[in-house]
Formats: structure tokens, C-alpha cells, sequence
């Protein structure tokens, strides 16, 4: 090729490839460390100092703890309901505004388009939202997690620059058949950008699935709780208070932290590698302005 | 000729009926924007009243710019300003170059499977949920945890992390990169992949070697996006890290970590005093807007590159 590598160069080429894996591996490790710990067995982790590079023994103890607790099951449920509602919201909602983005040549389109980009550098804040939901009825009702997300201005745009790209002659050629727009969005569009649904569905089961602000303002029953929500409770609320005498319930507990991260993780892990050739085209498309 | 005089007159009307179903398409999703996000920056009205639920917004009484002088003049008025320029200010000097050097550095690779993984590898911390994530900070910051093993190996004194003023800041930038490194890349090296190999070779016969190549011909086929990217990361400077905050600050530390959401979080919801909180978000949205506005305006006359 056209290189002509000074030894400078390649120096620096094989030191490139070594940041580079160093950095990829720093971004896997920790998750790898809760893999290996949840699966330790619970007195030889305690001991172990260091980078854990295999698990410590080997137990269950920790995913049968999880598995048989109540609230993260309850948890689970509640989650899987908030994305479901949520999606069929977001999937419904979303496509109806990016086709109207799209289209071109309407009245009061730019102000529209306006009224939508705006919330994205401006919105009432925590308060004000807050009071909105609580006057509108929605205060510890499963409501109060699907609708405030339903459509994300993001993903909006993501969808109006795919449905942009799609060949006017479909439209027009359409439009002489006596196609109404509702036809042309679920017949023409729609089918067109199947990667970029299948993308913008992912963003919003993501956000959806690792959500807790929200509901931990809005909902007060616990029954209601997602799983993040629970999340919080075991991992980040009661993390100092090792309260237990019994040691052997401590170590359960520190085991328990470690399997309810995997199985709170699994589900977006296990998505993942389909899910990723699409993100650079996600990316791309929401970063086009105007 | 006649009709086309007469035709701008008619036409907003027969116009708008055209293309009926448009409107009728659009009814929900302004509906959507108008309920959860316009009401509530109508709401914004109770920043100037003494709001009180039982009153709703008609009956509270007003009192002006009573609460913006009691944030200001309060005594935590300077820590949560300080503390929120300091974060963001770190975040952008070393979170902003960060996906753009990976990226720089990625793209250099030559084996392309090898590249993919680490790619894919890299993104992963981008879908782990933000609870999780504080999870692992907290346990690992422990005075017993990984952080403090890693640490020890060098001589440090094991100290509970993010319990220390000293350390807390370092903990949420570094995470916050480590979160967010690898798919910030994703936008630089697609537009890294678009630059014309002709410019390579043409820069390679002139005697430019990889170094000076990624100087000359890379950063600069990057530039117009890292301008976009840098506009709308500081028309953001303010409104970002609540949710992180709140998951892992704790009271010995507010002195470096509470930020002004977080204070309006605890001041305005937890202690149910809406007015001030509802006052001391728009204080923080709109120098929000003036920091998007300024940097709009300076990238435009600089670099011709704007958001608008």
C-alpha cells in the first residue's frame, strides 16, 4: 500500500493497537468482575483481593436468592409491562409525527417542527413536570411511566430523516392512486425503513427498561415498582447497611448484589449483538440538523 | 391571471384541507408535546408565586422574584453553581476529546474484524442502566472494594471513594467517560470512514506520514462535526447529571457534589417547597439557554458551522 512505515511508525502502530485493546477491555471488565462474583462462591470472594479473573469457587446461592425474592420478580413483571405499554405507545405516536416532519409544503409545518425541537433544549423541569402529572390524575398510576416518555424528540428526527430518504415518486405515484397519507405512512413508509424502526424500538425499550427517576417520583405503591427501582433499594440504598449479625446472611447479601445485576443486565446483553449493527445507522441519522 | 391573485387568499384554507390528514396524523403528538411538556413550562408561573396545591396556580399568591433572591442569596447558592460549572467543565474538557481520540485511534487500526469487536466492546457501557452503573461505583469504591485493591497496589491509602470530597469528582468523571467513550465514537468514526482516500494518497506522496495525515487530512474532515457535537454538549452543560448525582452523592459529600438539580430534587420535592424548586430550575434552564445560544453564536462567526 502507501505505507512506508518508519520504525517510529510502527512503534507507534503496535502501541495504538495496545491503547486501543486496553480501552475496549477497561469497558468489558467490570461487568465480567460481576459475572465472576455472582457466580463466587460467597466466603472465598470476601477473602479475595484484587481483579477477579475467574470466579472464586463456584455457587448459586446468589441466583436462587434473586430468583425466589418477591419484589424483583414483581419487579421484573412491572417492568415488562411498562415496555410493553410504553412501545406500542412510542411505536404508534412516533411514526405519525416523523411522517408529518417529513412531508414538506403544509401550513404551520415549521411551526410544528418548532413546537417539537424546542423541548429539546428547553422544557419546565423537574417541578413543573411533577405538578402536571399529579394534577392531571396520573400520581401513582402506571400511566405516569408510559405516557411523559411516549415520544422522544430524538428519536422524532431519527425517524423523519429515514422516511426523508425514502423516494418521492413512491409518494406521488401513490397519491394519483387515491392513496390517503395513512395509507401511504403504513403501506409506502413504514415498510421502507423497517432497519430504522427496528432501531428507534430499541432506543425506546433501552430507556425504557433502565428507567428509575420517573418512578421513583411518581410512583408511590411499591407494588408498581420496576426492577430498577429495586435495583436502587439493594444496590445503592441498603449498600452500608450490613445490618445482618448472621455472617452467613452478609456474605448471601454481598452475593445477591452481584447475580441481581446479571439478571437485571442479561435481557439487554442478550439483544445486543443483533441489535448493534444498527446503531451506527441509528446515530447517523439522528445527528442530521435542521 | 385573475386566479392568481385570488389564489394567495384562498389557499391557506384549501391548503390546509389538502392535506387534512397530516393534521389529523400530527392531532396526537401535539397533543403529546402540549400535555407533558408545554403545561408544565406553563407552569413555570408558580416561580413567581408562593404556589400552593390546595390554591392551584389561579389562587397562590404572587410575590415576584421573592424566590430566585432566596436561592441566590442562600447560602447554597454558590456550592451548587460552583459545583455544577466544575462537573461540567471537567466533563468537557476531558469527556468531549475523549470518543473523539478513540476514534482517531480506532480508526487507524488495520485489521477490520479486530476492530469491529473492540467497537462493539466498547458501546456496551452505553446500555447498562445508570442504576447499575452507581451499583458498581458504589461497591467499588468501597474502602474494601476493587477501586481501593487496584490502588493499594500503588500505594494508596484505602479510603471509601465516594465518601471523600477528595476523590467523589474523579469517580463521576471518570465513570461518566468510561459510560460514554466508546458510543460517542460512533459519530466521528462514521464521518472518519466517509473522508476520500484520494486525500490520503495525495498527502502520503507529498511526503506526510501517518502522524501528520491524521493532523492534516482527519481532524480537519471531522472538524464541522465536532463543532456541532461541542454546540449542543454545552447547550446541555447544565442539565445533565442529575440522575447520576442522586444515585451516588450522600451527605458528607454535598460540599463537591451537590449540583443545582440535585439541590432542587431535595429543596423543591422532597421538602415540597415547589416555588423555590420550580424558581431554581428556570434560573438553571435559562443560563442553560444562554450557554447554547452563546456557543451557537461564537462557533458561527468562527467556524461557520451552527445548530441554526
Amino acid at each position: 500500500m502507501m505505507d512506508k512505515r518508519t520504525p517510529l511508525e510502527k512503534v507507534l502502530h503496535a502501541l495504538n493497537y495496545a491503547v486501543v485493546t486496553a480501552v475496549s477491555l477497561m469497558c468489558l471488565y467490570p461487568m465480567l468482575h460481576v459475572l465472576f462474583a455472582s457466580l463466587s462462591d460467597p466466603m472465598r470472594l470476601l477473602a479475595h483481593r484484587g481483579l477477579l479473573l475467574w470466579p472464586q469457587g463456584f455457587s448459586l446461592k446468589g441466583y436462587q436468592a434473586v430468583l425466589s425474592n418477591p419484589n424483583i420478580l414483581s419487579g421484573y413483571m412491572n417492568t415488562i409491562i411498562y415496555l410493553a405499554g410504553g412501545l406500542v405507545v412510542s411505536m404508534v405516536l412516533t411514526p405519525l409525527g416523523a411522517y408529518a416532519l417529513a412531508c414538506k409544503d403544509y401550513p404551520f409545518r415549521n411551526v410544528l417542527v418548532f413546537l417539537f425541537v424546542f423541548t429539546m433544549y428547553f422544557s419546565g423541569g423537574l417541578i413543573p413536570n411533577f405538578l402536571v402529572i399529579k394534577n392531571l390524575g396520573l400520581y401513582d398510576s402506571r400511566w405516569a411511566i408510559i405516557l411523559p416518555t411516549a415520544v422522544s424528540t430524538y428519536n422524532l428526527i431519527v425517524m423523519r430523516t429515514a422516511f426523508s430518504s425514502v423516494p418521492g415518486a413512491l409518494q406521488e405515484s401513490a397519491c394519483l392512486d387515491g392513496a390517503n397519507d395513512f395509507v401511504i405512512l403504513y403501506r409506502i413508509y413504514i415498510p421502507c425503513i423497517r432497519a430504522t424502526m427496528a432501531v428507534v424500538c430499541l432506543f425506546y425499550a433501552v430507556s425504557q427498561w433502565n428507567s428509575w427517576f420517573n418512578s421513583m417520583i411518581y410512583l408511590q405503591s411499591s407494588s408498581k415498582w420496576p426492577l430498577q427501582l429495586w435495583l436502587r433499594e439493594i444496590l445503592i440504598n441498603s449498600a452500608s447497611g450490613g445490618t445482618s449479625d448472621d455472617a452467613d446472611a452478609l456474605y448471601l447479601q454481598e452475593l445477591i448484589r452481584y447475580a441481581v445485576i446479571i439478571v437485571a443486565t442479561v435481557p439487554i446483553l442478550v439483544v445486543y449483538p443483533y441489535a448493534q449493527k444498527y446503531f451506527m445507522k441509528g446515530v447517523m441519522l439522528g445527528s442530521v440538523k435542521g | 391571471m385573475k386566479r392568481a391573485i385570488n389564489r394567495p387568499r384562498k389557499s391557506l384554507w384549501a391548503r390546509m384541507k389538502k392535506h387534512k390528514y397530516i393534521y389529523l396524523m400530527l392531532l396526537p403528538v401535539v397533543i403529546y408535546y402540549i400535555v407533558f411538556h408545554y403545561l408544565a413550562m406553563g407552569g413555570l408561573v408558580i416561580a413567581f408565586q408562593n404556589y400552593k396545591p390546595k390554591l392551584g396556580i389561579l389562587g397562590s399568591k404572587w410575590v415576584g422574584l421573592k424566590h430566585f433572591e432566596d436561592f441566590l442569596t442562600g447560602k447554597y447558592a454558590w456550592r451548587v453553581i460552583r459545583n455544577t460549572l466544575v462537573l461540567n467543565l471537567y466533563l468537557l474538557l476531558f469527556g468531549f476529546p475523549a470518543p473523539i481520540i478513540l476514534a482517531l485511534l480506532m480508526n487507524e487500526l488495520r485489521d477490520n474484524a479486530y476492530k469491529k469487536t473492540l467497537q462493539t466492546v466498547s458501546y456496551m457501557p452505553h446500555f447498562i442502566s445508570l442504576v447499575v452503573v452507581c451499583g458498581l461505583l458504589v461497591d467499588f469504591s468501597m474502602s474494601d472494594g476493587l477501586f481501593n485493591n487496584v490502588l493499594a497496589l500503588f500505594g494508596f491509602e484505602r479510603t471509601n471513594l465516594l465518601g471523600s470530597n477528595q476523590y467523589y469528582r474523579t469517580v463521576y468523571i471518570v465513570s461518566n467517560i468510561w459510560q460514554n467513550v466508546g458510543w460517542n465514537s460512533i459519530i466521528y468514526l462514521a464521518s472518519l470512514s466517509s473522508v476520500d482516500n484520494s486525500l490520503h494518497e495525495a498527502a502520503a506522496i507529498d511526503g506526510a506520514g501517518r502522524l501528520r495525515r491524521i493532523w492534516h487530512v482527519n481532524i480537519p474532515a471531522i472538524l464541522p462535526v465536532i463543532v456541532i457535537q461541542l454546540i449542543m454538549r454545552i447547550g446541555n452543560l447544565m442539565s445533565q447529571g442529575y440522575e447520576k448525582t442522586i444515585l451516588l452523592y450522600s451527605p458528607v459529600v454535598y460540599e463537591t457534589a451537590d449540583i443545582i438539580s440535585s439541590h432542587v430534587y431535595r429543596y423543591g420535592l422532597e421538602k415540597t417547597n415547589y416555588s423555590y424548586g420550580a424558581a431554581v430550575g428556570v434560573f438553571n434552564s435559562l443560563v442553560n439557554l444562554v450557554f447554547l445560544c452563546t456557543a451557537n453564536q461564537v462557533s458561527r462567526r468562527l467556524t461557520e458551522t451552527s445548530l441554526w
